[in-house]
């Protein structure tokens, strides 16, 4: 980033929250991560080779929970996102996100399912 | 040569691709083609391109690039308009067996590039270019948080400008309507290259648009001069915020859905065909979840001009600044939460309809909230009836009328009687050109002396308003009549002579505003011709409340040469109160990012790998592509972004500065 900003004029600049820098991690956490991370591939892989669940569905459900725990695990060790990071402006837009993908997304669900409903009896007539 | 060796050189263009059989294109090219050798031939004689070059082009001096968005938007409006202006002009002559002038393959084009131009590349760039030009000064910054980006993203949204401006001459534009839904702009039924250009346009712009979104975002966030919490921060600012934010976080949604358009155009995926699975609705429901918070990325820096206006115009602090945050705040979640208001009739069933109905009503309320309170800040104020005000009057009164047919088109039994009408029409453009619009006049003609160090002429910016103004109402009050009678968009020839009269009133009204718009180009020639006698010497020619005014007219290069300390909400009425004295003395030299031309030639490849897309040039996209990525790879290596102006001309030009104040007394 090239902050063109008045570092040299201004001794009391920095103190307005920008909270300044977040943690870059460390080789411990980094690795953690890693780990994590691998195996929480690993066990959708398994789940999916295997069989594990009789219900595909239920394999899907448990995988979709395994994918959300893999984005926390990014965003703790790999994007150093926390409660206080850059003076809660990450955790802000982080809540800020969700709020809107769920909304985009359930929206999109609701909306879809109506129209399919509503709208697209033709599906119904080509599968009989 | 044979064909299939010309196909691969060539793709599908042909000498047929040239509009030749279009005379009125035929004409238009003409004259574009020989104002701009003669634009290119002045240019050159006047040996400014070294000049402009070095100055403008690869500047990442946010004021530049700021100025430089508003020149292409006022470029864009001419071309955008020339289209509305020939639509008018063919519904008032299509009536008893006349056809107009204009065929049904060119008015498709016709109508579908004006919403495209008028949205994308007159709207956006005059919201984006003032909000680049105003924000910094306004939060007491030197630059935005990535200067080089910003200069990118400029030419990245330029880029899709030309190559909307391309479909002009070779090829044709797309007939679609200006959201191009699929299955009409798929490739079944569109098997030109008009959607390509419409998809590739707004993908290179929409390139810009979000990295500059990022970038004012972060600028506001992190870059804010000390003292300055956000609850002091000027109003123009927080809806600036807001507006990246949502621009931030719905862009994305544009550049996905257009993605899946053309996978289904290219390589023959199923998104949203009609067969194979696809569903076309899809598409409509994902391009309004894009599509809706871009009207209030396009109102909301409106909002934040008309507050900053009404306040210093009525020379009075902001009524209700705290609920006008939180209104902006609102406005921002609750504009995720209404998107399919725009297909209520498209089959969703009761329980849909009616949640985005009360959603759509309840997002109302922070609106008509601001309007309360810029009439209580004109309550009991000295109101000083200058142009920017006069903008702000017409808005409030225009924009409220609106309003209301917007919540009336809110309730989805009446939606099913207006849907796709002209009453539909006349609410869209009386929003946005009664919110949008006069609001970037009314920042022009505010911020135009701190641009350019004098004031733009009165009388020719009176006659421009109320041609402007008086011409939206004789234009679109007649839409709003002929909706309610049934009349729909998107027509080319009516059979009911009853109606002609009120098309023509309407081509009437667009005629004026087609005067407002001369005497606006009009009033900046004449106050360039003027200059001298309309200098504002001060720096503060409004007795302004926010920073901005702290600087001369034009500001330095460096903004500030210490940066501000802020005690209140409105720093410089606070600064001029307390009689705050400007440092004169202990000027440091002033760390500066250097321009670079990587943004002007990235956007240049840009074009040409958009335009080898559209017409299936392969190699040329593989190379422009190439290009691209190594033009951006050798940019990581460029060491040499940064400059230190030295003291001795930051002190030569602040003391320029302190004579010619002390000259003025102040």
């Amino acid at each position: 980033m090239s902050d063109t900003h008045a570092h040299d004029a201004h001794a009391d600049h920095g103190d307005h929250g920008h909270g300044d820098h977040a943690s870059h991690g460390t080789r411990g956490s980094y690795i953690k991560g890693f780990f994590l991370s691998v195996i929480l591939t690993a066990i959708p892989f398994w789940i999916v080779m295997t069989d594990a669940f009789k219900d595909p569905s239920t394999a899907a459900l448990v995988v979709m929970v395994f994918a959300v725990a893999q984005i926390v695990v990014h965003m703790i060790y790999f994007l150093h996102m926390s409660g206080k990071s850059e003076g809660g402006w990450t955790m802000m837009a982080l809540i800020f996100t969700i709020i809107l993908v769920v909304i985009t997304l359930s929206g999109s669900i609701w909306v879809m399912y109506h129209m399919n409903t509503n709208m697209m009896p033709m599906q119904a007539a080509a599968d009989m | 040569m044979n064909d299939t060796l010309l196909k691969t050189i060539f793709g599908r263009l042909t000498l047929e691709s040239l509009p030749l059989h279009e005379p009125i294109v035929v004409a238009t090219f003409a004259m574009v083609a020989i104002g701009g050798a003669g634009l290119v031939a002045a240019l050159t004689y006047f040996k400014v391109w070294g000049y402009l070059w070095n100055q403008w082009f690869t500047s990442v001096d946010h004021k530049k690039i700021g100025i430089m968005y508003i020149i292409l938007a006022i470029v864009m409006l001419l071309r955008g308009f020339s289209d509305a202006i020939m639509m008018r002009a063919q519904q008032a002559m299509a009536f008893n067996g006349s056809e107009g002038y204009l065929t049904a393959h060119h008015y498709d084009q016709v109508f579908t590039a004006h919403g495209v131009i008028m949205i994308f590349f007159v709207a956006m760039p005059l919201v984006t270019g003032l909000m680049n030009y105003v924000v910094p000064l306004q939060i007491g910054a030197r630059d935005v948080s990535f200067p080089f980006l910003n200069n990118f993203s400029f030419w990245m949204t330029a880029a899709g400008a030309v190559i909307v401006m391309m479909s002009l001459f070779i090829g044709e534009f797309a007939r679609t309507g200006w959201l191009a839904m699929p299955p009409l702009s798929g490739l079944a039924y569109s098997p030109d290259v008009g959607v390509d250009y419409y998809i590739w346009a707004l993908q290179i712009a929409g390139i810009g648009t979000l990295l500059s979104g990022v970038n004012l975002v972060a600028t506001i966030v992190k870059m804010r001069a000390p003292g300055m919490t956000m609850m002091k921060m000027p109003i123009f600012t927080w809806t600036s915020l807001c507006t990246n934010i949502l621009i931030v976080a719905a862009f994305p949604v544009l550049t996905a859905v257009l993605a899946m358009l053309s996978l289904d155009r290219y390589i023959g995926t199923a998104f949203f065909t009609n067969d194979s699975g696809g569903n076309p609705m899809m598409y409509v429901n994902l391009i309004w979840i894009w599509g809706h918070p871009e009207v209030y990325i396009l109102v909301l820096p409106a909002f934040g001009i008309f507050s900053e206006v009404t306040s210093t115009f009525s020379g009075k602090r902001l009524f209700g600044y705290s609920s006008m945050v939180y209104a902006t705040l609102v406005i921002t979640i609750l504009a995720y939460l209404v998107w399919l208001h725009h297909f209520f009739t498209m089959g969703s069933g009761a329980s849909v309809n009616s949640f985005f109905g009360i959603t759509t009503m309840i997002i109302s309320i922070p609106t008509g909230a601001k309007i309360f309170n810029w009439l209580f800040t004109m309550y009991k104020g000295r109101i000083r009836f200058e142009l920017p005000m006069m903008w702000t009057i017409a808005f409030m009164v225009t924009f409220t009328i609106g309003g209301m047919t917007g919540v009336l088109l809110a309730v989805p039994p009446a939606d099913f009687v207006l849907h796709n009408s002209l009453f539909l029409v006349a609410h869209f453009h009386n929003v946005i050109i009664g919110g949008t619009l006069f609001g970037m006049f009314a920042g022009i003609n505010y911020w135009f002396p701190k641009a350019f160090g004098f004031k733009l002429n009165e009388t020719w910016g009176k006659i421009s308003f109320w041609c402007w103004v008086v011409g939206f109402y004789f234009a679109f009050m007649p839409l709003y009549v002929l909706g309610l009678m049934g009349v729909t968009r998107r027509m080319r020839y009516f059979d009911d002579p009853n109606l002609q009269i009120w098309f023509v009133i309407a081509a009437f009204g667009a005629a004026l505003i087609a005067a407002g718009i001369g005497a606006f180009l009009m009033q900046i020639f004449v106050s360039i011709r003027n200059r001298e006698k309309l200098a504002d010497l001060t720096g503060d020619p409004w007795n302004g409340r926010t920073l901005e005014w702290a600087t001369s007219s034009p500001p330095p290069e460096y903004n500030f040469a210490f940066t501000p300390i802020v005690h209140d909400l409105d720093a410089w009425y606070d600064m001029k109160e307390r009689k705050a004295v400007r440092p004169v003395s202990g000027f440091k030299s002033i760390h500066m990012p250097s321009g670079t031309g990587t943004g002007v030639v990235l956007a240049g490849l840009s074009v040409a790998f958009g335009f080898a897309m559209i017409w299936y040039v392969w190699w040329l996209a593989g190379l422009a592509l190439a290009g691209i990525f190594g033009t951006t790879i050798f940019h990581t290596f460029n060491y040499k972004r940064d400059y230190h102006i030295p003291v001795e001309d930051v002190i030569a030009s602040e003391d320029a500065r302190t004579r010619q104040l002390a000259i003025q007394g102040a």
